[in-house]
């Protein structure tokens, strides 16, 4: 069957300017009133009442644009962008990209939820808190593990409340001084290496061995009386599951660290493997990818941090607790590490994990894993037939899970052509840009792909085709490619190097105008 | 205004490689190579390398040497070249090679490409140290230099993405060369003479991640702050530090001077002895706790044998090898594809020994365990 392939797709390419270039002055998006008389001498010199400190010396720097500009802007920008729910999302590798039920969303829209306020008082706000320990619950049950937290504001922040937990573990006992190293391995998601550098540890790094499992012999080379914890992700961002996996924890037992698994991926593996089975003493999960809530820009996101019992007198607080009548907050835990953010998390993550758990079941999340892990060997079937396309450690002996990471690297020696130019031109089919890898590349000119059970065969065969399509022109014509994108909206950028220089970036208008006086 | 690309053939790389010679440096090798039936590989290499450049061709200034020094390779993929100085055609010197490096940095060109292999390499970094981007195409037997691409063609579409101002970022590259007389009977005697501003392979970084630090340099200083901190918390103890940039580092964060080729060896944050050979080590390391610090010279990974045979298996039994500390940035690891650490110090049982599993300073607080081969 011929796979349907965007031929002539054509994104809208407005070049819109920087809102502050459409600025005019004296243009207003709203004419706010002048107040009534009555009102302004009920009132008084309000200006006058502020602190003198807090009061502008100068107008701020605002544009001036016409509500109709404002509207039509962001209305362009828009149509410039290649979000999620308008193209296939197999692009984003690591990101666990799929569909959020559109009912969810109206659940947190409903105003007898987004009215509640954190502060109110827990006897008005026990439906929450319900759903809160409901979840608490079902997380346990998935990783095995005895006590979870939602307050981390994403899986970064899971994270660190590990690292956080193991500094509070070590200083408990007496020992941080001396435990002072945590190991984590070169495909684990940096996190794992940044969050306990973070937390004040030194961190070692393992490379893979030759079947690109992270190396055992350097584990136990790594390991000392220093060992502190292992953090690390598995299946890795290569989608290989380190088989031994449980000999690695055993090892860092061994030596007394705790060990940490990022289950930052944990869609290959729900309903079929646990953390707790394989000896851990703390994970994660990115509860707004794994668990059918909106990951990226569209956020929130919220990270659960989960621990054994001897760990979890040190899990932030407040905790929700259920005394057999009511639900309650509960801040009396001496040990605590205290609080990773506000209040208890991002509450409308939960309720729509929840929602969305419930609606799969518990058969429901292991197809769930099912799903995404022969999506992916379907795809990576096709892909590894096309021209200049391969995929790390190919021929390894280990299945890959639910992802799998590819290099054009042969392409690039072939034709020149790189998987920035690759990446360029997939949008011309309307599909948006894919995951490379986390830097540096270790594998080189890197593609991530993850086609979570969301999919469609249609959907997995479309992108392959593009893939095998784009591969296709690359040989025969590499310019036209290295020119690319061609119909789609995004442009190359003109003046990379200048992206490396912090004297010339600039993140605000602001920052742009002292860098660049005009 | 156009942006301008400087090209250096060196004529004769290459050449002995074909015909068994191991190299191709010196008038009466090549005039055997000659004899030997051996062909020009630089020039068609050249070529290969310039039409990678595509359109951008027509866009920039080509400044280059007469006739087979880049010249005539100019024009065969179509070009119309600006040509400096003179040379004798068909006797081209080392000299030359120099000369035309010297004066194309004198014009003011963007970039040097230059063809050839590590002789070629050499002549280019006597003349232009670090003082201009250069990036150099493989045509040589030897190529033990890390200033190298890892073809023509790859050379070719780096330095479009430098002059297209897609990449800006440059790394410190080892210019290295090999005694060719004791190579060819049978002896590795591998010197690093210096370094090159070479592009950042694109391979492994991407193009366009902003907030990255431009080059190596906040790398090479968190790696130099790691050492730094020991040497603070040991102020008796010998730091005997090896040649190259990284190690360079630990002794500009010193404010101390130090050679970039040398050994050297420092005592409580001070310059004890510069540019010291084995002899000198032993009289000094006798009786003194010592910690050796050393990078990865070149690419191949070599950390010991490679351009500083100083470091012998006497010095190292001296120090003893649980004290030797190896410090190389992330991307100079990554870049070894996962290949092991090499070792050749002449001695098997002490390669032997330094084989297995060792932790490499990659930054403040940061290492790898990874794996070193004999």
């Amino acid at each position: 069957m011929t796979a349907r392939v965007r031929k002539d797709y054509q994104q809208a390419r407005w070049n819109e300017p920087i809102v502050y270039e459409l600025s005019l002055p004296g243009a207003r998006g709203v004419l706010v009133p002048e107040p009534e008389p009555e009102v302004q001498a009920a009132a008084g010199d309000v200006l006058k009442a502020l602190p003198a400190g807090m009061a502008r010396k100068e107008l701020p720097n605002l544009p001036e644009v016409s509500q109709k500009h404002v509207l039509a802007h962001y209305l362009h920008l828009s149509q410039e962008t290649l979000g999620s729910n308008i193209t296939n999302d197999i692009s984003e590798g690591t990101c666990t990209m799929k569909y959020n039920p559109r009912i969810n969303e109206t659940l947190v829209q409903d105003p007898r939820f987004c009215e509640l306020h954190p502060d109110q008082d827990e006897d008005t706000v026990q439906g929450i808190l319900e759903i809160y320990h409901r979840f608490a619950k079902i997380i346990k049950e998935v990783s095995g593990m005895d006590d979870v937290t939602f307050q981390p504001g994403g899986g970064n922040h899971a994270v660190y409340t590990a690292a956080s937990t193991v500094r509070a573990y070590w200083m408990a006992k007496g020992q941080l001084a001396q435990r002072n190293e945590i190991i984590t391995t070169i495909f684990s998601h940096p996190c794992d290496a940044a969050a306990p550098a973070t937390a004040g540890f030194k961190v070692i790094t393992l490379y893979p061995d030759k079947q690109g499992v992270p190396d055992i012999e350097a584990l136990k080379a790594a390991v000392s009386e220093h060992t502190a914890a292992i953090f690390m992700t598995n299946p890795e961002d290569l989608g290989i599951f380190n088989p031994r996996v449980d000999e690695f924890v055993k090892i860092v037992h061994a030596a007394g660290g705790l060990c940490f698994y990022d289950q930052a991926n944990a869609n290959a593996f729900l309903g079929v493997a646990r953390a707790a089975e394989a000896g851990f003493d703390m994970c994660h999960f990115n509860v707004h990818k794994t668990f059918g809530t909106p990951h990226g820009g569209e956020g929130p996101a919220n990270g659960a941090f989960c621990c054994r019992k001897e760990l979890s007198q040190f899990l932030p607080v407040p905790r929700v607790e259920y005394d057999g009548k009511k639900y309650f907050l509960n801040s009396n835990y001496p040990n605590s590490i205290g609080k990773v953010r506000d209040f208890m998390g991002t509450a409308c993550v939960i309720l729509k994990a929840y929602a969305w758990t419930m609606m799969m079941g518990a058969d429901g999340l292991r197809e769930c894993a099912d799903i995404s892990v022969i999506n992916n060997n379907y795809m990576l079937a096709q892909l590894e037939h096309v021209k200049g396309l391969d995929y790390a450690f190919r021929g390894n002996g280990i299945k890959r899970q639910e992802q799998a990471r590819y290099t054009w690297e042969q392409l690039k020696k072939d034709t020149g052509v790189g998987t920035d130019d690759v990446n360029n031109r997939i949008a011309d089919y309307g599909i948006e840009h894919y995951w490379t890898s986390h830097h540096p590349w270790v594998i080189p000119e890197p593609m991530t792909l993850e086609p979570c059970e969301t999919y469609s065969i249609d959907d997995l065969d479309e992108y392959c085709a593009v893939i095998k399509r784009i591969s296709d022109e690359a040989y025969a014509d590499p310019d036209f490619i290295k020119a690319a994108p061609h119909v789609s909206a995004s442009h190359r950028r003109a003046n990379d190097a200048a992206l490396d220089d912090p004297a010339q970036w600039a993140v605000t208008w602001r920052a742009y105008l002292k860098k660049h006086p005009r | 205004m156009a942006k301008k690309l400087g090209l250096i053939v060196n004529p004769f790389a290459g050449m002995g490689g074909r015909v068994g010679l191991k190299g191709s440096d010196g008038k009466e090798t090549i005039r055997r190579a000659i004899e030997l039936g051996a062909k020009p590989e630089a020039p068609g290499r050249a070529v290969e390398a310039l039409k990678a450049l595509g359109d951008l061709l027509g866009q920039i200034e080509l400044v280059t040497y007469p006739h087979e020094m880049g010249e005539a390779e100019a024009r065969q993929a179509g070009l119309s070249p600006t040509v400096l100085g003179s040379i004798a055609q068909g006797e081209t010197t080392p000299e030359d090679t120099e000369r035309a490096a010297r004066e194309l940095l004198a014009y003011g060109v963007d970039l040097l490409l230059f063809v050839g292999g590590d002789g070629t390499a050499r002549n280019v970094c006597s003349a232009i140290g670090q003082n201009l981007p250069a990036l150099g195409v493989p045509a040589g037997v030897k190529i033990h230099s890390a200033v190298y691409a890892t073809t023509p063609r790859s050379a070719g579409d780096l330095a479009r993405l430098v002059l297209e101002e897609r990449v800006g970022r440059m790394q410190d590259a080892e210019v290295m060369d090999i005694d060719e007389e004791a190579f060819r009977q049978g002896r590795v005697s591998a010197t690093l003479y210096g370094y090159l501003r070479v592009p950042a392979d694109q391979t492994h970084v991407q193009n366009m991640k902003s907030g990255r630090a431009p080059g190596d340099e906040a790398a090479v200083g968190a790696i130099a702050e790691h050492i730094v901190e020991d040497m603070e918390e040991n102020p008796d103890r010998l730091y005997v530090l090896g040649p190259g940039t990284t190690t360079k580092a630990i002794k500009d964060r010193l404010a101390i001077p130090g050679t970039l080729l040398g050994v050297d060896v420092v005592r409580d944050q001070k310059l004890l002895a510069a540019d010291v050979g084995e002899q000198r080590l032993l009289e000094l390391l006798s009786g003194h706790p010592a910690t050796v610090v050393v990078t990865i010279i070149g690419g191949q990974g070599y950390i010991f044998g490679r351009g500083n045979q100083q470091l012998s298996p006497r010095v190292l039994a001296a120090v003893g090898l649980e004290n030797i500390v190896v410090v190389a940035t992330r991307d100079k690891l990554i870049g070894l594809r996962g290949a092991p650490l090499l070792v050749d110090t002449g001695d098997p049982e002490t390669d032997r020994r330094l084989g297995g599993y060792r932790r490499v300073v990659t930054g403040y607080h940061d290492t790898f365990v990874y794996r070193v081969e004999a």
